[in-house]
């Protein structure tokens, strides 16, 4: 593989349903690409996380993966309040969901924790009330 | 062991199962879905009380080998259908998931 292979995808914020389809649609990619399942697993659990995150607090957003030679990219961009204590919601527990979004299993406060421990690297540049963009890098080793 | 084994031998019943060959490996029990993302294991049976849609989205990324409902909770057929089309087994416990996990772990030997 030499060139960089892009997937764009628009999350809708609205359909709270549907969260998780594009991270469902990247895991069929990638399983297309032959990556190790490892590999796989990672990219597309962090990556639902950040999907379900953009649904609850951000009324969806862009997502774009790249995949690269060694390593691939997840970048998750939207629109929404931005994150005003990026340390604090790192925190593993902490949520600002609301009980209807809890009550759905979400909220528990692990979704960036996850992020960052299932990535290599991982970066968030947010601006409060402009949007917040995630960007994830993953290395893949068992190519 | 074959997921479709363990359905049968623990009496669970099958709403669905298009993946009746995919090996059971040990299990995980929670309703927390990032928890479960995060800590379930590809070919974990996993029990749950919950019975939303996102449920589905959460086993088909972690890969576990079938969702256990336990309780014997209402499912809704829309969700049965989802299921099936994306390649997810899906099974109903009457027992809670104290008794569901047990019965798991005792037919795995574990």
């Amino acid at each position: 593989m030499n060139e960089v292979i892009n997937f764009h995808f628009a999350i809708d914020g609205n359909d709270f349903t549907s969260a998780g389809k594009a991270s469902v649609q990247v895991k069929k990619l990638l399983r297309q690409l032959d990556f190790d399942s490892d590999t796989i697993r990672r990219v597309s659990v962090a990556m639902y996380e950040g999907e379900i995150n953009m649904v609850i607090h951000a009324d969806g957003g862009e997502a774009d993966v790249n995949v690269h030679d060694n390593y691939i990219e997840v970048i998750l961009a939207d629109r929404g309040p931005g994150i005003p204590d990026i340390e604090l919601a790192m925190q593993e527990g902490f949520s600002t969901a609301k009980d209807n979004i809890r009550s759905l299993g979400f909220g528990a406060g692990m979704g960036l924790p996850n992020m960052k421990r299932y990535s290599d690297d991982m970066n968030i540049s947010t601006v409060i009330g402009q949007g917040t963009t995630v960007t994830m890098r993953f290395n893949v080793t068992g190519m | 062991m074959k997921i479709k084994e363990l359905a049968e031998r623990l009496g669970f019943e099958v709403l669905a199962m298009p993946s009746p060959e995919l090996e059971a490996e040990g299990g995980y029990a929670g309703d927390l879905l990032s928890w479960v993302m995060g800590r379930a294991e590809e070919g974990n049976v996993w029990v749950t009380i919950m019975t939303n849609i996102n449920v589905l989205a959460v086993a088909s990324l972690a890969g576990v080998s079938a969702v256990v409902v336990a309780e014997g909770a209402e499912i809704d057929g829309e969700i049965v259908e989802k299921a099936k089309e994306q390649g997810i087994n899906l099974f109903r416990s009457r027992e809670p998931v104290f008794e569901t996990v047990l019965a798991v772990g005792r037919e795995m030997g574990l």
